[in-house]
């Protein structure tokens, strides 16, 4: 199978083509257009900030490249955050794939640390990614922004309220949480995926 | 509902796992991949390795040991040890690393919280605090613990925090080695003034301590090294038990 992961300013992708490789597969890093549009599978992954990413995106003119992608597309914490309308992390407009606003954690209360890090529990989950068995399991988050709950909604995490841990439209998949750093759990998911 | 966290603590000199005892004497523990793994399987929640080795040569050695642990982890790592710019920072996320721990390079120039948090998120800013107890107040230090400063701990905390930082990691020199618990007191004040989570680290001996650094010191996470790797305390035998003292951990 062609995996590709689009390559651009973030920290820190390379642990999704580690993570797939412990899966036995051998994924490509890119930001050529020709090989993200030809692969099976595409993983946009992300930590990083929303405007400057998006500013990288647009300069690399990738911003329209991932929007008309045909094949399973998985996004990734700010890479989902970055399929979103707009992002309130430095008032971004983002791709539009998703039509929700991404929007800071407010705490409510002391106990209220933002951002939000850590193991969580994953509930409401639906088909795709997920199968009934995660249903309760912890995954991993490090994020201080989040996607309210909508129509697009595919898992369900509370933190302060109750977000999106995961989205689906079409052939767009993504996950608030971070898979690759999810440990067992973490693999399902990403097998999931590429069984799509 | 999120879960607290066990995070043990690997001190990496020249690619291989050490402990000090009060920041000073070393025993050797094991090879850090290896360990790491372990602890993973064991049901750690993150690792965080420290390259204590300050020399040109030890930190390629790390940059590669890095890539090891990237490649062969499934849980997040923090790492820390000898980063003092931008360029060290860059080196460090793109050999595979989740976050970057700062500490006396952040004494020394605040600003570098600002610009690892505008460049790459505040979740990947851990700012590590050594502090002592003395004179009634909690000075911080700089350099592993050798060379002490003017700032205190609390204020320092507070300033890390609004430059940028994503988490605060508190060790306790008093306490660090003697394990006989965190300092639990110091730890719920930073929890009380902080809106980001804090790290409990230095005085871990017994599972109670864990306990009590999560009730009573309010941590997010407790941080640990000896205790994991001499076998003292099984991280699955920890977890279970904080489960049953009504800690939520993830099992």
């Amino acid at each position: 199978m062609d995996v590709a992961i689009i390559k651009y300013n973030a920290g820190n992708i390379y642990s999704v083509s580690y993570a797939l490789k412990r899966l036995g597969v051998e994924a490509t890093v890119t930001a050529d257009p020709e090989l993200l549009c030809k692969a099976d599978k595409v993983i946009f992954p992300g930590v990083g900030e929303a405007q400057t990413t998006m500013d990288h995106l647009k300069e690399h003119k990738l911003d329209a490249i991932i929007k008309g992608l045909k094949q399973p597309v998985l996004g990734i914490c700010l890479g989902m955050q970055l399929m979103c309308r707009h992002s309130e992390e430095g008032d971004a407009d983002c791709l539009g794939i998703f039509d929700t606003e991404v929007k800071r954690f407010i705490p409510q209360k002391h106990t209220d640390k933002v951002p939000h890090m850590g193991w969580n529990t994953i509930t409401d989950v639906k088909d795709g990614l997920f199968n009934k068995q995660l249903e309760n399991k912890f995954v991993y988050f490090v994020h201080s922004f989040y996607v309210p709950v909508n129509d697009y909604t595919a898992a369900t995490t509370e933190y302060i309220l109750p977000f999106s841990a995961s989205l689906h439209k079409d052939n767009f998949y993504a996950t608030q949480f971070h898979p690759e750093k999810s440990g067992s759990v973490g693999e399902v998911i990403l097998s999931n995926f590429l069984k799509l | 509902m999120l879960a607290k966290r066990i995070v043990p603590c690997l001190d990496i000199k020249d690619g291989k796992t050490v402990k000090g005892i009060n920041f000073v004497n070393f025993r050797d523990a094991g090879d850090p991949v290896e360990l790491g793994a372990q602890y993973s399987r064991e049901g750690a929640d993150e690792l965080v390795y420290l390259d204590i080795t300050a020399s040109h040569e030890g930190r390629k050695t790390f940059t590669e040991l890095v890539k090891k642990v990237a490649a062969n982890i499934s849980i997040p790592f923090t790492v820390g040890g000898g980063i003092n710019e931008m360029k060290d920072v860059d080196r460090l996320l793109s050999a595979g690393a989740d976050k970057v721990s700062i500490n006396s390079a952040a004494l020394r120039n605040p600003k570098l919280i600002e610009e690892i948090a505008k460049n790459f998120g505040s979740q990947v800013c851990v700012v590590a605090i050594d502090a002592n107890f003395e004179n009634g107040d909690w000075l911080c230090y700089l350099n592993g613990g050798r060379i002490p400063t003017e700032k205190h701990l609390f204020q320092w905390a507070a300033e890390a925090e609004s430059l940028g930082a994503g988490e605060i990691l508190f060790t306790s020199m008093t306490h660090d080695g003697v394990k006989d618990g965190y300092a639990n007191e110091a730890l719920s004040t930073l929890a009380d003034n902080l809106h980001i989570p804090v790290i409990a680290s230095g005085g871990a001996g017994k599972m109670e301590h864990f306990r009590d650094t999560f009730a009573l010191g309010k941590a997010d996470a407790a941080l640990a090294a000896s205790v994991f790797h001499f076998g003292e305390i099984g991280i699955g035998t920890l977890k279970q038990y904080l489960r049953e003292e009504g800690i939520n951990v993830r099992l």
